[in-house]
């Protein structure tokens, strides 16, 4: 049989999407099912002085009007789920609907259900609110100055919390032989997954229980939530989400709209559905970034960074989201040496209430706004110093033989060959020809850039007692449970809840590879907490590291079962059989065989099992992993910038990342263009405004600007596989890698198109205005 | 007929429907809530996703931004209604060949926009399958699949029609 592992074999979950027979949470239909719509602030910051549902509980089609109020006392508040330690958060409650005030637009104040959709959505304008507008805060930097609008009482100042980590002192900077200093915001992102959010709730009173289908990235932490909002004991509460249409984050946490719809359905005793539509997403989903960082960077003449330090200010929104204290901290603090040997570095966070959408994951999380801080920092040291950003990476880098790697941030790398993927990323972009190139284009008046990007990023979260160490509130391992059955035929049980990352396909090749069995032999089951044991779901890309290290654990657990009982059948000992390519062999006589098909009927006839053994074969794990993994890779981007218009080109993009060894390439490879495209998205186009009054004024997909087909060239990808050993399949994760990368590669090419202007920094996204502007100025100050 | 409500009979993937709507019911609501023809999705509100895209009387059309009155007396066919007896459509086939999709959640309405494409131009360019793309939004493939999905598509139509050819001329 050919080799499966590392195979760009087709997508198992595709025959059912591409005719139509996908099932999204929005395409669940029950009998007597009513339709619920939610009624938002309008305001940002404001006292709800009266509510009055009267109008609209009398309308034709309401079936019941409900609001904050009527609330108290039957559901809980939607809780935090990350406590960083030592950081004296302030976790303020945030109710499902608003109780005494509104405190961000999009903030639920009611909610109707109705026998139809449009019904539900008429009767949303029938209900009178009368607000007492207050001022509102909206930028994280004014709602620290004295005098800013509360969000929270209870949080003076508004600082949700204070954190700090690291190792860099003062000394370190004042004694340094060269210190840059920049200052760089990370615009807030808002993650539009094609998908919007939607829930379907089925309660049956007579036995207590619920199910529940939801846009989830992780149905059994969403279950572990819920049923303690909705006062269900976790066994009668079934979270269901096979087909979700993307998540990027944004489908991590848990919102007070789900909760609703669960709660709507158990007090009306009929099924309930609910789906944002795209201004509710923009509104009430989860926004990412938004982060303001101060940056010095210590190095030497001769090109050695010798510490680095950060202050960062970053806008949580109105109330503090399921994973969101985690994110500016831990998964942004502890990266923040990148790939370098920097023996020093230091990151402050302060994290900040505002009358804004609550700030969330995006994917990356953290991991992107590190990155491009460093990646930003090393450009213009390299410039400070008079040398090519790209010697300077050379120059710091990890060197290959260096790992396991300690850095300054108290992480172990597992693994690394960052100067193979760095020459290889240089060679397809023929980096040295282009500069010569550069040179004599500018001659001509024509600016091209190019951006180089070295990176690593933390992923496959885990192992438990870290998640517990960072105050991330639950476990960070993964189940895996492999049925075989009495023909051969395998289903397996994942924990993790992939979302479009194709994990059908790839973990039905590893069980495959393991098994000798063909693909098709084998069925992944996720999304279900009814018929999956546990799970911790799929974000921080640990789908494949964690939860495929779990099934391949699972899956060597029925192998070994498996071979005791060939050897019982072949009459030989267990260590004399030999296992390839789905037959079971006695070695030296490879006429005593017996196949996995055969051996899977033995387990379950049991008419002549080894003594003691228990029939059936089956394997589970509950697998926690050794410790973090951390793909790598190398990015390149050239640019054009036409300085008349200040239009940015992008000619041509090189990405090669490690992410351990590749179990699909053709997967893997479309992980690197989505990531990618999303990153670019954010140096060049995306990018959440708010006004003064706290209204979003990005609000549609005609304000706020999603990569579209025609704005790319072909992206060239190339992949290194460099094994972790922290897990038993050596892989690392690749989800994440383009929105970590990208950001930077783009914005360094631009500003390297832009030097002759002498322009330094301009802020995301770099806009044709933005960038025209700081042409202008640059040509001003010449 | 309930008061308000109008008929309007149209013929959905080969087969005729006859429904009570609302006037202002919309063409995708009627087509997921009333007939159950769930693969065509809704991505947005401004018209600007094209996860809703179906074709009307052989045109694609995005159908959150039709009427279902509009639709009356026409011919729709969705994502569930483009494969024949004979298997799956070309460009279905593209899709899954290439990798034209991950979450597949778009996908509906950008192979329904592609099948629009190839009909117009059967042999589009690089550039022109992505200028045709404008019409669609894909948060997770970076559209690069989907391109190959079309070429391989159109590739595939064009030696079907070539063998179609060669055996009319056999014939003749
Ligand atoms: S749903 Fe029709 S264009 Fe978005
Ligand atoms: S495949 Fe997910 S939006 Fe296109």
């Amino acid at each position: 049989m050919a080799q499966v592992f590392g195979a760009a074999v087709k997508r198992r979950e595709d025959p059912r999407l591409i005719t139509g027979r996908g099932r999204y949470t929005e395409d669940v239909q029950l009998p007597g099912m009513l339709y619920a719509a939610i009624l938002r602030s309008p305001h940002a910051h404001a006292r709800l002085v009266q509510v009055d549902t009267a109008a609209a509980a009398a309308a034709p089609g309401v079936v019941a009007v409900f609001t904050g109020r009527d609330l108290a006392g039957k559901m809980g508040t939607i809780p935090t789920a990350w406590l960083p330690p030592d950081s004296d958060i302030k976790a303020t409650a945030h109710p499902a609907l608003a109780v005494d005030k509104v405190r961000y637009v999009g903030d639920g104040v009611a909610m109707v259900v109705a026998e139809n959709r449009y019904a539900a959505r008429d009767a949303l304008d029938l209900i009178r609110v009368e607000y007492e507008v207050l001022p509102a805060v909206t930028e994280q930097e004014a709602a620290l100055q004295p005098g800013a609008p509360l969000v929270h009482d209870d949080a003076p100042g508004n600082v949700a919390f204070r954190w700090r980590a690291g190792n860099a002192t003062d000394e370190v900077f004042t004694q340094a032989e060269v210190v840059v200093r920049q200052r760089f915001r990370q615009q807030r992102l808002i993650p539009n997954p094609m998908e919007p959010r939607a829930a379907v709730a089925d309660y049956n009173a007579s036995t207590g229980e619920l199910t529940l289908w939801l846009t989830s990235q992780n149905p059994h932490i969403h279950r572990l939530l819920l049923a303690g909002i909705l006062g269900l004991p976790e066994h009668k509460l079934r979270v269901v989400a096979v087909d979700v249409g993307g998540g990027f984050g944004a489908k991590i946490a848990c919102y007070p709209d789900e909760a609703l719809v669960g709660f709507a359905a158990m007090q009306l005793g009929r099924p309930v559905k609910w789906s944002e539509d795209r201004r509710e997403h923009f509104l009430a989903t989860t926004h990412g970034r938004d982060m303001v960082l101060d940056v010095e960077l210590a190095g030497r003449r001769d090109g050695t960074i010798t510490a680095i330090r950060v202050r960062n200010t970053a806008n949580l929104g109105a109330y503090l989201s399921t994973a969101a204290p985690g994110v500016p901290t831990i998964l942004f603090g502890l990266i923040v040496p990148g790939p370098y040997q920097i023996p020093y570095a230091a990151v402050e966070v302060t994290g900040v209430f505002t009358h804004t959408t609550p700030t969330d994951a995006y994917r990356g999380a953290g991991r992107p706004e590190a990155t491009y801080l460093l990646e930003r920092m090393v450009d213009l040291f390299a410039r400070t110093i008079g040398q090519d950003p790209v010697a300077v990476r050379r120059k710091n880098l990890i060197p290959a033989d260096a790992f396991p790697y300690h850095t300054a941030m108290g992480l172990q790398y597992d693994s690394g060959n960052y100067q193979q993927a760095l020459d290889k990323a240089l060679a397809m972009a023929g980096y040295a020809d282009f500069r010569e190139e550069q040179a004599r284009l500018r001659q001509q008046g024509r600016y091209l850039g190019v951006g180089v990007t070295t990176y690593v990023e933390i992923c496959g979260l885990g192992p438990s007692q870290v998640a517990g160490a960072v105050g991330f509130q639950g476990g960070l391992w993964e189940s895996a449970t492999v049925r075989v059955h009495p023909t051969g035929k395998v289903t397996v049980f994942t924990g993790t809840s992939p979302h479009g990352q194709g994990e059908e396909t790839t973990f039905a090749q590893i069980v495959a590879a393991k098994f000798g069995i063909p693909v098709e032999d084998i069925e992944i089951v996720h999304g279900d907490t009814h018929r999956i044991a546990m799970g911790w779901g799929t974000y921080g890309s640990r789908t494949t590291p964690v939860g495929g290290s779990a099934l391949a654990v699972a899956a060597d657990r029925v192998v070994e079962k498996a071979r005791a009982i060939a050897a019982h059948m072949l009459e030989a000992a267990a260590e004399d059989i030999e296992f390839a390519e789905g037959q079971f062999t006695v070695k030296g006589a490879p006429g005593r065989k017996a196949s996995f098909q055969e051996v899977a009927l033995q387990a379950y006839l049991a008419w002549n099992l080894p003594a003691g053994m228990e029939p059936a074969l089956e394997g589970s794990a509950f697998y926690d992993p050794v410790n973090f993994v951390y793909p790598f890779g190398t990015h390149v981007c050239i640019v054009e910038v036409l300085p008349d218009t200040g239009e940015v080109k992008l000619l041509r993009y090189i990405a090669v990342d490690d992410p351990g060894p590749v179990i699909n390439p053709m997967i893997a490879e479309g992980q690197v263009h989505g990531g990618v495209v999303q990153g670019i998205g954010q140096a060049l186009w995306e990018g959440a405004q708010y006004d003064d009054q706290g209204q979003l004024v990005t609000g549609t997909f005609m304000d706020y600007a999603l990569p579209k087909a025609h704005f790319f060239p072909n992206l060239e990808t190339a992949f290194t596989e460099t094994p972790s050993p922290h897990n038993p399949l050596g892989v690392k994760g690749i989800g994440e890698t383009g929105t970590i990368a990208a950001t930077p590669t783009v914005v360094n090419a631009v500003l390297d198109a832009l030097a002759p202007f002498g322009v330094r920094e301009i802020d995301m996204p770099l806009t044709p205005e933005r960038v025209w502007r700081a042409i202008q100025s640059g040509r001003d100050s010449a | 007929m309930e008061a308000g409500k109008v008929r309007v009979s149209l013929e959905v993937n080969g087969k005729a429907y006859t429904a009570e709507v609302e006037p202002r019911l919309l063409l995708v609501h009627l087509l997921r809530d009333q007939l159950g023809l769930t693969g065509t999705h809704i991505g947005c509100d401004t018209s600007q996703c094209g996860a809703c895209t179906v074709l009307l009387d052989g045109q694609a059309v995005k159908s959150c931004t039709v009427l279902a009155v509009q639709a009356d007396g026409g011919r729709v066919t969705t994502v569930e209604g483009l494969a024949s007896p004979e298997g799956l459509h070309p460009v279905q086939i593209g899709f899954w060949e290439k990798h034209g999709l991950q979450c597949g959640f778009c996908t509906p309405g950008v192979i329904m926009t592609a099948v629009g494409l190839l009909q117009d131009n059967p042999r589009p360019t690089e550039e022109e399958i992505r200028t045709a793309l404008e019409g669609v939004l894909c948060r997770c493939t970076g559209y690069q699949n989907i391109v190959r999905a079309v070429q391989y598509a159109a590739s595939q139509m064009a030696e079907a029609d070539e063998r179609r050819e060669v055996a009319a001329a056999e014939t003749e």
